[in-house]
């Protein structure tokens, strides 16, 4: 060990400049990755609606995003006289803030993660819960009948979804012994969960959907019947915190499904050419490839009513779940899978 | 609760309903809609429209323009089918005068009656499925719109405000290679009305937002004063078309699609059908239409040509007085209708023998079902409304007029 090492991982000082670089390897790539899924949200959109998407700024409009971005932060904030100063501007510190907290402990590939902890599904589970918090504040601050609509229609919306989110991933873990995320994705070397946990992993998808406020699960936003709901009131860079948490979470949520079904950085085949392909790789690949999905449902289908959500949530994916929990736990006990039994 | 005085107090918890306002800057107000929501949470106690944020005195205007400068105001009355608009003013005046228009005229009124009827239908549907979420459609729909709004502007030399359907005929021919043109877009389109109905048709989510959603009864669609694809919806095989053809309507074979439930998606797919039902109708004009004059030949209502112009006095004669005073229209009153994409639209024509209308009262299609809204969006919820107003196909510029 030369002094350089020995100063990042034995020193206290050393350990957080560590942490700090670490995170910013992660953080810089995790927002680029927004930027671009913007514009790659508008050019798949585009592509279904038989448009063009951008294609003006810079070569196949891939200077959008940054086009966006300054335009964003040259616009005035306008708080509304009647909002609440202080929560209205804390409502999209906290919506991006948790958006990327959340990060920590995702796996990219191998132990590659910024806290490798044991609870680490737990921790994911927890901050996606509070991001809720942001969405009330942000509905209830603006002082808005529109907005307070919308964070209404959240609020109820994300609670009910993680119920049963919840079951899907206790099934998970039974399954793994473990609610480590690096030992989950070792877990599925031989076969991925999105197969033997097929229902599940539909179910977590949707409620993923459901979680991110994405179509067709958008009426928090729904800007046909509540204009833009909780956001209604925000302009400039507080609007486009929101914007840029939204789309965190939907990376968010595809790297959960990628982690807890799809094998994580695994490669979908175990042997020669694709085992040379680095982790990473096929971690990306993957969220992409769920990101496609949450693009191509907003695409198709028309948005859900607020009471339906609700019926969707309690009456068909609460019984589902638990009815499969059940059955798995049965399963792995009868024929004495269970990981540490 | 007074901070200085502690007393107990009698605490009275009063739920009040509160006010949105849903309008007029609302995305899915379809124009300028101004709606006052009464709701309990997210359901509607009461739905107050109100109207006028888009008057412009048209029905005033016209009658201080001769009967040829009235047309145009017709094209702003419903921008979405303006042909239509045109359709019911050139018919009344002609009744007026006494005159019918050529055959070839009648055929391309007809020809862009259902191109215009396709035209609105299309935006209907687009935007309904807009409001209700689903986005891919209504851009969809603005595709094909292009196309026919092409045909507009190569007929009419205008996209929206043709002013093409005069009294007397059509104020051009068609352009060269324009039926042909016409028949292959015959052809193509209703491969596009089935792309449509496989996104939205059969889908859940769509089904779950529209059905039972909106129920109008026939005695009260009747009643309310619905017409057009509305009251079609609710079961009532009513088509000004088929009842009182004008023009060429009586020489063409269409069916009339008729709902059951008049519900949202009874509307839906009442405006679905009938696009197909236009296809065919210009398909068989197209076989039928045949060359000639597309004004009436009598120079005291069409202006001559420039060639004429330059040898005859006579005509430079006509060309003149048409072109300052217009034509004088024989005392009378007539109430005529045409079957416009969104139902009734009837022009109610008063002439005093002079070169302008005594009184032209026009009658909006969707006033009578606008006034319904109330009573089918009360006790659903903020995202029926939307719905409701989507399925209702309202336009504000013929409402407000």
């Amino acid at each position: 060990m030369n002094s350089l090492e020995t100063f990042l991982f034995t020193t206290d000082l050393g350990i957080v400049i560590l942490t700090i670089l670490k995170s910013l390897a992660l953080i810089v790539p995790l927002l680029i990755g927004v930027a671009y899924l913007t514009l790659a949200e508008r050019k798949v959109l585009g592509a279904i609606q038989l448009r063009k998407g951008p294609n003006v700024v810079g070569p196949f409009g891939l200077w959008q995003p940054f086009a966006d971005a300054i335009k964003m932060l040259m616009k005035e904030t306008i708080i509304p006289a009647g909002a609440n100063r202080a929560l209205f501007v804390l409502a999209p510190l906290l919506t991006f803030g948790l958006a990327v907290t959340a990060w920590a402990v995702i796996p990219v590939s191998n132990h590659w993660a910024i806290a490798n902890i044991n609870v680490g599904i737990l921790y994911i589970f927890a901050i996606s819960s509070l991001g809720v918090y942001g969405i009330i504040i942000a509905g209830w601050a603006s002082n808005s009948k529109y907005a307070f609509l919308g964070a209404m229609r959240s609020a109820a919306q994300m609670v009910s979804y993680e119920v049963s989110m919840g079951f899907v991933i206790v099934t998970v873990i039974m399954c793994v012994g473990s609610q480590n995320l690096n030992d989950i994705v070792l877990a599925q070397r031989h076969i991925w969960f999105a197969i033997p946990l097929f229902p599940m992993f539909i179910i977590f998808f949707i409620s993923g959907l459901a979680e991110t406020n994405r179509a067709p699960f958008d009426l928090a936003e729904g800007d046909t019947e509540i204009v833009a709901g909780f956001f209604v009131e925000y302009s400039a860079m507080s609007f486009a915190l929101f914007f840029l948490g939204e789309y965190a979470n939907m990376i968010l949520i595809s790297a959960t499904t990628t982690v807890l079904f799809l094998g994580g950085w695994l490669s979908p085949l175990p042997f020669i050419p694709f085992t040379w392909i680095p982790g990473v790789f096929w971690f990306v690949f993957k969220i992409f490839v769920c990101l496609f999905v949450f693009i191509w449902v907003r695409g198709t289908l028309p948005r859900y009513r607020y009471d339906q959500i609700m019926a969707l949530g309690w009456k068909v994916f609460l019984p589902i779940s638990l009815v499969w929990l059940v059955m798995t736990a049965g399963f792995l006990e009868i024929f004495g899978m269970l990981p540490h039994a | 609760m007074s901070t200085t005085m502690p007393q107990p107090v009698k605490k009275t918890i009063e739920i009040d309903s509160h006010t949105i306002n849903f309008g007029p800057q609302h995305p899915a107000a379809h124009g300028v809609l101004r709606l006052i929501l009464e709701m309990d949470g997210e359901v509607i106690e009461r739905a107050d429209p109100h109207i006028g944020l888009l008057h412009r005195g048209t029905e005033k205007l016209i009658e201080y323009k001769s009967y040829m400068q009235a047309v145009p105001y017709f094209d702003r009355l419903d921008y979405v089918s303006p042909m239509a608009c045109e359709h019911a003013f050139a018919l009344a005046t002609e009744k007026l005068l006494g005159i019918t228009a050529p055959d070839r005229a009648q055929w391309i009124r007809v020809i862009f009656a259902e191109l215009t009827r396709v035209l609105n239908h299309l935006l209907s549907v687009s935007s309904f499925a807009l409001d209700c979420g689903a986005l891919t459609p209504g851009l969809w729909g603005y595709e094909e719109r292009e196309k026919l709004l092409i045909f507009h502007e190569a007929a009419s030399g205008a996209r929206f405000h043709s002013n093409y359907f005069r009294p007397g005929g059509v104020s051009k021919d068609l352009p060269a290679g324009m039926e042909e043109e016409l028949a292959a877009w015959c052809e193509s389109f209703p491969k596009f009305v089935d792309d449509v109905e496989h996104l939205l048709t059969g889908n859940r989510i769509w089904k779950q937002r529209v059905v039972d959603i909106g129920i109008i009864s026939a005695a009260d669609a009747l009643a309310w004063g619905f017409s057009g694809p509305n009251l079609r919806a609710s079961g009532v095989a009513w088509d000004l078309r088929r009842a009182q053809p004008y023009d060429k309507y009586a020489e063409v074979e269409f069916d009339i699609p008729v709902g059951k439930n008049g519900d949202c998606y009874d509307r839906y797919l009442i405006r679905m059908a009938e696009m197909r039902e236009s296809v065919k109708i210009v398909q068989q004009a197209l076989k039928k239409i045949k060359p000639g004059p597309i004004k009436i030949q009598d120079r005291k209502f069409t202006p001559p040509t420039r060639a004429e112009m330059k040898h005859s006095m006579e005509a430079l004669i006509h060309h003149f007085k048409l072109y300052t005073e217009g034509y004088h229209v024989p005392a009378g009153a007539t109430y005529t209708v045409v079957e416009a994409p969104k139902g009734e639209f009837g022009v109610y024509l008063v002439a005093d023998g002079t070169n302008r209308p005594y009184r032209c009262k026009i009658r909006a299609t969707g006033f009578s079902h606008l006034q319904t809204l109330d009573k089918l969006a009360k006790g659903h919820m903020l995202a029926d409304a939307v719905a409701i107003i989507g399925s209702l196909d309202i336009v504000f510029g013929e409402i407000d007029r």
